[in-house]
């Protein structure tokens, strides 16, 4: 579905993506785990077309999409959610949604005045899906609230609901879970799983939450200072001698490993 | 009688020239606003984007004048407005293909932008000079007046005539219906909504499959509507001069700033602040003062606290103080 090939990415003389190449198959839910600063929310960035990459090239099902623009990927059905919840803080909730798909007809000026009823039945089909899928997401009493009220989690919420405005073909979920409680993420954790098996949805996440990523994702890549370290089922991965090492640094694992037949 | 008197005497000399002139400067500072807002960057060259307009509707209008089309009472500018707003906004079009365009690509940082608009300002008043001349232009035609202060009077019996110009009248009902279409635009439509959308988070709107480009050119011709429409009132009002235009920038921002820059409500709320201040801070209050108080207590002087010369000291006198008070401005704005 997407493929990444030996991405880099610099900024100055610091490399943030310094050679990565990933590949996401078509109906997977992939994670992306790694320490701070390894290069996942770059590599999300340059694949999203909102950073130019230094070198290097995205493929989307075989085609180059390498420095597209955010819209016109996102018309090919690629789309991202940030890291920080972002919403239009002067719309409601509902408003929100049906901002989504882009390319409306009501965009055009000329539109706008002399086709109005076109205009007003693709706004009522909006409007059905949006309170769709606001239901599904279990946030339909908030259709009227003004988004900049929103709690953090169901900002996040908001952003999932956004990708399911359209027919996505692949998702990009920046760190879904940060900053919410227990039950929000099971419910998006659900969410991410429906989406998934019922309308065919790619994702590809980044994730610190580890049972979160166990639950959901397979496989799982481990970045680290810009390259990719490992690949593979998350049990796997979590026992991987390079990650534990890339995690908590070789001081913590000596230790570990020194005290390991003593225990 | 008197009380009559003094309150007729503040309509003609206060009340109706401020509502109007406050009207042209919400126009002007909409534009602005709405340019900072999706744009991010204060446009310097609003004021001679309004000269241009104006300009272009003049020359519409001797047109029109040479062929003998009239759509009289009102004034044939009106009819030569929609041409003037067309070329206005084709040239804004060209503008942002030729110079904006580059450094929105290269994201260069707003106050290059703000410096890239003080070029395109120069530009436009040398234009705008060389088509036209420096000197003043009437282009004022069809009926003078509403009411006449002649005709107040006998029909009142007061000693005081009100004079409501066809230009004032003409300045509130224009601006009284762009500002509902506006709003209307802005809040129910596809299109203001993602311009709205693109001005409250650009980075979602863009992920949301929103087309910047397209936003950017129907900003830019909203931004000549309001500009070409304000230009063209005040001169109706006034006269034409394209440096008249381009100290007019000073109190258009004000009004912008004053309101909360990006916020569309708070231009229109600053456009009346900003024209009040400046009208009541510079009339002669003496004939008011002699008819609503007692004879002993009647002023020898104008009572005026300021000289019109003045008057731009007052807008940026109130854009100093908005600044270190409330630096978003009276309604919230967007950081600066």
């Amino acid at each position: 579905m997407i493929r990444v090939e030996n991405l880099h990415k610099h900024f100055g003389g610091f490399r943030a993506c310094d050679g990565a190449s990933i590949e996401i198959a078509e109906g997977s839910i992939t994670g992306l785990i790694g320490p701070n600063g390894a290069g996942k929310s770059t590599l999300f960035n340059v694949i999203a077309g909102v950073l130019p990459p230094t070198a290097g090239t995205v493929y989307m099902g075989g085609e180059d999409i390498t420095g597209l623009p955010p819209h016109e990927l996102f018309h090919k059905g690629l789309l991202r959610t940030f890291q920080i919840a972002h919403e239009f803080a002067s719309m409601t909730v509902r408003e929100n949604l049906m901002m989504v798909p882009g390319g409306q007809s009501g965009e055009t000026l000329w539109n706008t005045w002399f086709r109005r009823g076109q205009i007003a039945t693709e706004e009522a089909a909006l409007r059905r899906k949006a309170d769709e899928v606001l239901q599904f997401l279990t946030i339909d009493h908030l259709a009227d609230e003004k988004a900049g009220n929103l709690s953090g989690g169901q900002k996040k919420l908001l952003e999932l609901g956004r990708t399911m405005m359209v027919d996505a073909k692949v998702v990009f979920l920046d760190e879904v879970g940060a900053g919410v409680n227990r039950t929000l993420l099971r419910t998006i954790g659900d969410a991410i799983l429906r989406l998934n098996k019922e309308r065919g949805y790619t994702f590809c996440l980044i994730e610190h939450d580890m049972d979160f990523i166990a639950r959901l994702c397979d496989p799982v890549i481990c970045m680290a200072e810009g390259k990719v370290l490992a690949v593979g089922k998350a049990q796997e991965i979590m026992q991987d001698d390079r990650v534990i090492e890339a995690y908590l640094g070789t001081g913590l694992k000596s230790r570990t490993k020194a005290e390991a037949p003593a225990g | 009688m008197d009380f009559l008197n003094a309150l007729v005497v503040l309509a003609n000399f206060v009340l109706i020239p401020a509502v109007s002139y406050g009207s042209q400067l919400a126009l002007g500072a909409l534009g602005v606003t709405l340019v900072y807002g999706i744009l991010r960057f204060s446009n310097f060259a609003h004021g001679d984007t309004m000269a241009f307009g104006a300009m272009v509707t003049i020359l519409f209008t001797w047109a029109f004048q040479a062929f003998g089309l009239s759509i009289a009472p009102l004034p044939t500018a009106l009819l030569a407005l929609p041409f003037g707003i067309a070329v206005t906004a084709g040239m804004m079009l060209l503008t942002d293909r030729w110079v904006y365009q580059f450094y929105r690509r290269h994201k260069a940082k707003p106050i290059i932008l703000v410096m890239v608009s003080l070029g395109v300002m120069f530009i436009l008043n040398g234009v705008v000079r060389v088509i036209i001349g420096p000197g003043e232009q009437r282009f004022n035609d069809g009926a003078r007046f509403i009411i006449s202060a002649g005709d107040f009077k006998k029909m009142t019996g007061l000693s005081e005539g009100l004079a409501f110009r066809s230009s004032q009248g003409l300045t509130i009902v224009v601006t009284l219906i762009s500002v509902a279409v506006l709003f209307w635009f802005l809040n129910r439509t596809r299109t203001g909504k993602s311009m709205r959308a693109y001005s409250d988070n650009e980075d979602l709107a863009l992920l949301s499959g929103i087309n910047p480009e397209k936003v950017v050119r129907v900003t830019w011709i909203i931004a000549a509507i309001l500009a070409t429409t304000a230009g063209v009132l005040y001169g109706l009002d006034k006269a034409f001069k394209p440096f008249t235009y381009f100290q007019l920038l000073l109190p258009v921002f004000a009004a912008a700033i004053v309101g909360g820059l990006g916020n569309p409500l708070g231009a229109i709320a600053g456009g009346y602040i900003i024209a009040f201040s400046e009208v009541t801070l510079t009339y002669a209050w003496k004939k008011v003062a002699t008819y609503m108080l007692p004879d002993s207590l009647a002023p020898d002087g104008l009572a005026q606290l300021l000289s019109t010369d003045y008057k731009y000291a007052v807008s940026f006198t109130i854009l100093v103080i908005v600044l270190i008070f409330k630096p978003y401005g009276l309604f919230r704005g967007k950081a600066v």
